[in-house]
This record gives C-alpha cells, structure tokens and sequence, in this order.
C-alpha cells in the first residue's frame, strides 16, 4: 500500500516557520497545529482540501458552503459563551491551491489543549476489560461514577449548545474535546490512570447549522447516543446520564427528549424496502 | 434445462444468467461440508450451493444460478408478481444448481434461506421452499440475514479482512463496521434507499429494468454533462434520499423530460448521431441525460463521504462495497479516489456477487452452521425488518 501524502498546504501555510504539523485526518479535512501571528500562539487550521473524487461544481459548493457556515456557528456560539474554540482566521474562495487556484478552503481556530473524549472512553474501557475484575465493589461504583459525570457533563455542554441555537450536526466522541485543566488530580487518584476531567469542548463544527428545531436538536442527541453505543460499548449504560444533563441544561430540552422518544428520525431504524415504496410509480 | 412457462405478465422477459465457477471442480468427499443458499427477498431469486472443505483450505463456489423478474418501463415490481416469479422458478434452480454443482441430494449439510430483510411475499416463498427441502431430506434449517450474507460474500470474495462496509442496494443503504461480533450500523438512510430512488428517478423517465434500472441510468449518464444543482442531504453519517428524489422528479417535470414519449425520442437520437450533435447547439436545457449525471454525481458524492466519515472514526482503510448499487462504475471510482487520498484501498465486487445471489445466503449460513447455528422449524417465519446488527456473528473472533 503506498504511504499516504497529504495535499500540498494553501499559501500562505506553505511557507511558515515552524510549517504546520499535521494532527489528524479526518473525514472532512486535515487538522494542522500552527501557530497565529506569533510562533507562541498556537492554532489549529483546519484545511478542507478539494475532494477530487466529487464534481468540481458540487466540491467547491459543498466545500465553500461548509467552512463558512462552520466559521458562524462558532463565531455565534463564542458570542453566546458556548465552550469552542474561535475563530481566528478563514479562507473561503480557495484561492491558496497550486498556481494560486482552486485548492480548497481553511479556517484557523484557537488551540485547544487537551485529549478527546474517544480517547479518553477507549483507555478508560480497554482498562476496565483488563482489570476490572480485580477492583472492589466500592472502587467499581467509583469508576463507573467518574464515567457518569463525565455523560452529564456532556450532555450539559450539548443543552448550552443547543440553547445558543445551534446544532453540531455531526456528534461524535471524537468531536468532544476536554480542555486540560491547570491541575490534574484525577489521574493519580483513579487505578486506570485516566482522567475525566477538564471542561467539555466541542469541537468540528464542519456539518453545524442553525436551528432551534426539536427534531434537528433530536438528531444531535440521536446521533452521539448511536456514536456511544458502536464505540464505547462500556459507557453505553451509562447513556441515561447524558440525558440526564441535557435536561437540565435548558428549558428546550424537555421538548426535544419528548421528541427524541417518540423517534421522529428512525430510533428502530428503518426496514427502508416497505411494500408501498416497491410498487408505486413515484408522481 | 426447460424454462418453466409464467403467464399474466405481457411484459414477462427473463434473463436467465448462467451460473460459473471458482476456481476448479473439485473432487467430491465427505473432506467438505456443503450448504444450499436460497435468496429471494426482493426481485432475483438465487441459489447457490458453496462447499467449505474441513482442511481449512479457502471455501469454493459449486454454482451460483439466478433468475430475474423484470418488470416493465415505468413500473416497479409487484410483490405478488415476483412472489409468483419465484414459486415458478424455484424447484427448477434448485435442481439446476445440484446438478451443476454435481452435488448429490445425500452429500447437502444444510439449507440457507433468506429470513430477512426484504419484500414480504417473495421472502415467503422462497422460505417454504427452503422449510420443505430442509423437512423433505432432513437437513439442518438455516435462516440468514440478507445483509450478513451481502458482508461475508464480499469479505471472501475480495479477501477484505476487516473493512468498513458499505451496503447499497434497492432496498438498503447502510454503513457497516465489524465491532465485537457484530456488525454495527455506522450511518444509514434515513428514509428510502438510494437504489429505490434510482429505480423511482428510472420509473419517471421511463428507464428499462432491464437489466436493472441503475444500470441504465448509468449508462445514460455517461452522455450527461451539466450538472444540476440538487439537494446534497448528510446527517451525520446518516443520510437521506427522499428530497432529491422529489427535487429531481419537479425537474424532470418542469423540464418535460419524464414519460414515454421521451424516453423513445431518446432512443431513436441514441441511434442518430448527427441529429444529437445539431441538438447540443440549441439550448442550455439540462437533458435526460444530464439529469441522470447529476443525480449519481450527488448521492454517490454522498455515500463516498459517509463512508469517509465512517472509515474515519473507526480509523480502517479498507473499504468494501456490496450490494446491487456497487456494481456501479462510477460509485466504484468515486470510493477508489477517495481512498486512495486516504492511503487505503477499495474492495469491490463484480455483478455476480454484488447482485443478490444464492452463494452469499450459503456461505453465511455456513459460517453460522459450523459455529453451531440452527434455525429451528418453529423459528423459521421470514421478516420484512432485519437489522443487521441483530445477528451474533458467532464466527469471527478478533
């Protein structure tokens, strides 16, 4: 298999010093660490390269649509002190590619410090399928406690989220971030040597929108509870905690879990071929 | 073999396709367990017959025959109908297959049959044959998860080890990862799969089925140019196809590009060149033809990025597609590139295998026979709803 190269970076990131370390590719795009102005600020850019598999029309539309709509959601939840990180800089028109044309657009962002919550689940969980059998009942209810409030702690970062009129659209453990608090105690304390503590930051805004719409909020909640239960399937039980913060984030949030209950997006998701769909001729 | 004679359908044209072999015949000996595999949950019904050698050398396909039933322009299939189409056809694909496979009646292990997802009537037909086959010679009953069956034909065909799956069909539209013996849903779609609305977008131009409907519109497709600007609907790693289908059908309206009459101006162009060139020159009107571009151009843009997004998260680089909708070119090129940026690689299956088919249900089944699955009598009824991820994949151990 040929080793992987990134797509060269849009000027003016082609000629930095220190260059930007690539961090992540993710699905979208690729996350850099630079730095802002000065080499002691650090930051994230984030590079949504052209996609060379989609037509060029639908690629810079998609793409271009994308990173601004991106940039108001967080230039909006920063306003209304939702924990992101903000916004510092964007490119929306691409005009940083090879021979100054068409190479994708980027957005540089404040850095946040700090592991993500996949992460930290995954170590949490690959420890406790080791070990868990040699904790005491006490130390079990302790651990799966700290798992707990780190759920609610989520959910009441997704409530504030949600009250600033925003929804993530694309919730995963690993658009959830934990900024790294000035002392770590938790660490030390626990026997998996992982901490749950720091404040919730979310991250990836890349499909965001605004909306104050129970059913798009709904789809949010829908979407990480579905995320949680494929990834982190120890932490699953654990679900009805994240549910608990959420409802009492904010008013809204009675609405939307009635919502989410009554499964307007397919919580027994869909058998899709149903008799009806085969046989009639649309229109 | 004599084709049974179906009556009722003015439009009844079958497509028989003959069945093949992979690798080479072998000898037969009780060195080998061999299951039948009976498909028949939407419009092909398919039997397929795999022997799984005790040695641990790679499973071989015996036979691997298929039957469509196509319906005509402008209509989708029936359940009835095709619920018929496969009661006419199954007993003489059954015996097709044994004798193709040389496989004697007393040599069989167990019989696989679709127990679901799928279209009611034609899951049930198929189901009867297989409960009474299974009663008639006293072999062990399997019922299969269509979609499993789809991940393990694929899995074995491609030499995939641990893929991220995308299934895509008329009836199913799924991202799939294997985590912890089962196969975990990632994204799916929201409302109708992306193959019905292919097949619903071929109904108003009146595309032939035949083959299939996807198949046509690709074809169609390759003469479009213009890309028209339809709705691009990415929840997640969910989907939804409904309003395209809705956006593009108003177009196609406003446009008067749908209907009969259309569709056969289209063919006689096809077949006169010179009239196409002049016609190209007259306007800026998207054609049919156009309108076929960009619809695939969409949703494949859609399904390549979910599967991005899922490959992503679960960090795998090999990605499988199957399902009736992989066989499609450019779905295939657009998931090539895509992974090919990702420093991963694309498994993809050619029409036999990807199209529903018999060997996939018979080497599920056989996967969950010898890990000591029966499907009791009592539990044998067939299931529109089947999730895949309901199914214990008792088989696989990483």
């Amino acid at each position: 298999m040929a080793e992987y190269k990134p797509p060269a970076l849009p000027a003016p990131f082609n000629s930095t010093n220190p260059a930007p370390e690539l961090l992540t590719q993710g699905a979208e795009g690729h996350l850099y660490k630079t730095f802002s102005l000065d080499p002691s600020i650090p930051a994230a850019l984030k590079v949504r390269p052209s996609k060379p598999y989609r037509h060029p029309i639908l690629d810079r539309r998609l793409t271009r649509q994308r990173i601004i709509q991106e940039a108001r959601c967080l230039a909006k939840l920063v306003r209304e002190g939702v924990s992101v990180p903000a916004v510092l800089a964007l490119d929306w028109e691409g005009q940083g590619g090879d021979e100054a044309g068409w190479g994708g657009a980027w957005l540089m962002m404040e850095w946040i410090d700090g592991p993500v919550v996949r992460v930290v689940l995954e170590q949490w969980e690959a420890w406790m399928k080791k070990n868990a059998s040699s904790l005491d009942a006490a130390q079990l209810e302790q651990e799966n406690a700290r798992v707990k409030a780190l759920l609610r702690r989520i959910g009441k970062a997704l409530g504030g989220l949600h009250k600033a009129g925003v929804v993530h659209g694309d919730l995963t453990t690993s658009n959830l971030m934990l900024r790294l608090p000035a002392e770590d105690t938790e660490a030390k304390a626990s026997p998996t040597g992982v901490s749950t503590q720091g404040e919730v930051v979310l991250i990836d805004f890349g499909l965001a929108s605004q909306s104050v719409q129970d059913e798009d909020r709904a789809v949010d909640l829908y979407v990480l509870e579905r995320a949680i239960g494929s990834t982190h399937p120890r932490s699953e039980p654990f679900m009805e905690e994240l549910v608990h913060g959420y409802r009492e984030s904010h008013r809204g949030a009675i609405s939307t879990l009635k919502r989410l209950e009554d499964n307007p997006v397919p919580l027994s998701p869909p058998s899709p071929m149903t008799m009806t769909e085969c046989f009639l001729p649309y229109g | 073999m004599t084709l049974p004679e179906v009556t009722g359908h003015p439009i009844y044209t079958a497509a028989y396709e003959s069945s093949f072999f992979l690798g080479s015949i072998i000898s037969i000996s009780a060195a080998k367990m061999i299951a039948i595999g009976m498909e028949g949950s939407a419009n092909k019904i398919g039997i397929g017959i795999m022997s799984h050698p005790k040695d641990g050398s790679p499973p071989q396909v015996l036979a691997n025959i298929r039957h469509t039933y196509v319906s005509p322009p402008g209509e989708g299939f029936l359940p009835k109908d095709v619920a018929r189409h496969h009661r006419a056809w199954v007993v003489n694909l059954v015996k097709g297959a044994l004798k193709e496979a040389q496989v004697s009646v007393e040599e069989v292990d167990c019989i696989c049959f679709t127990q679901g997802p799928g279209m009611g009537a034609p899951l049930q037909a198929v189901a009867i044959a297989a409960r009474m086959l299974s009663l008639l010679w006293g072999k062990a009953l399997i019922g299969v998860n269509h979609c499993v069956g789809h991940i393990e034909m694929g899995r074995l065909i491609t030499g995939a080890t641990n893929p991220v799956v995308l299934y895509v069909s008329g009836g199913n539209t799924q991202v799939i990862a294997y985590s912890s013996q089962r196969y975990r849903i990632f994204g799916e779609t929201l409302d109708i799969a992306v193959g019905n609305c292919l097949d619903r977008f071929a109904r108003t131009l009146h595309i032939s089925n035949d083959p299939f409907p996807g198949y046509n519109i690709e074809q169609l497709a390759k003469q479009g140019k213009q890309l028209v600007d339809l709705p691009y609907v990415v929840k997640g790693m969910d989907v939804s196809f409904s309003g395209i289908l809705a956006a593009i059908d108003s177009l196609a309206a406003t446009l008067g590009l749908g209907g009969e009459e259309r569709a056969r101006e289209d063919a006689e162009r096809a077949s006169n060149v010179e009239q196409t060139s002049q016609d190209k020159d007259s306007d800026n009107k998207p054609t049919r033809a156009d309108l076929c571009f960009s619809l695939q151009e969409t949703v494949y843009a859609m399904l390549v990025e979910i599967t991005e997004r899922a490959m992503a998260h679960v960090g795998s680089k090999q990605v499988l597609i199957v399902g009736g909708v992989g066989s499609n070119e450019r779905l295939q090129e657009m998931m090539g590139i895509m992974a090919r940026d990702r420093g991963g690689s694309v498994y993809a299956t050619d029409e036999r295998f990807c199209i529903d088919n018999g060997i996939m249900i018979a080497q599920a089944g056989m996967l969950a026979y010898q890990s000591g699955f029966r499907t009791p009598l009592k539990d044998s009824s067939c299931t529109q709803r089947f999730r895949t991820d309901e199914v214990h994949v008792k088989w696989r151990e990483d």
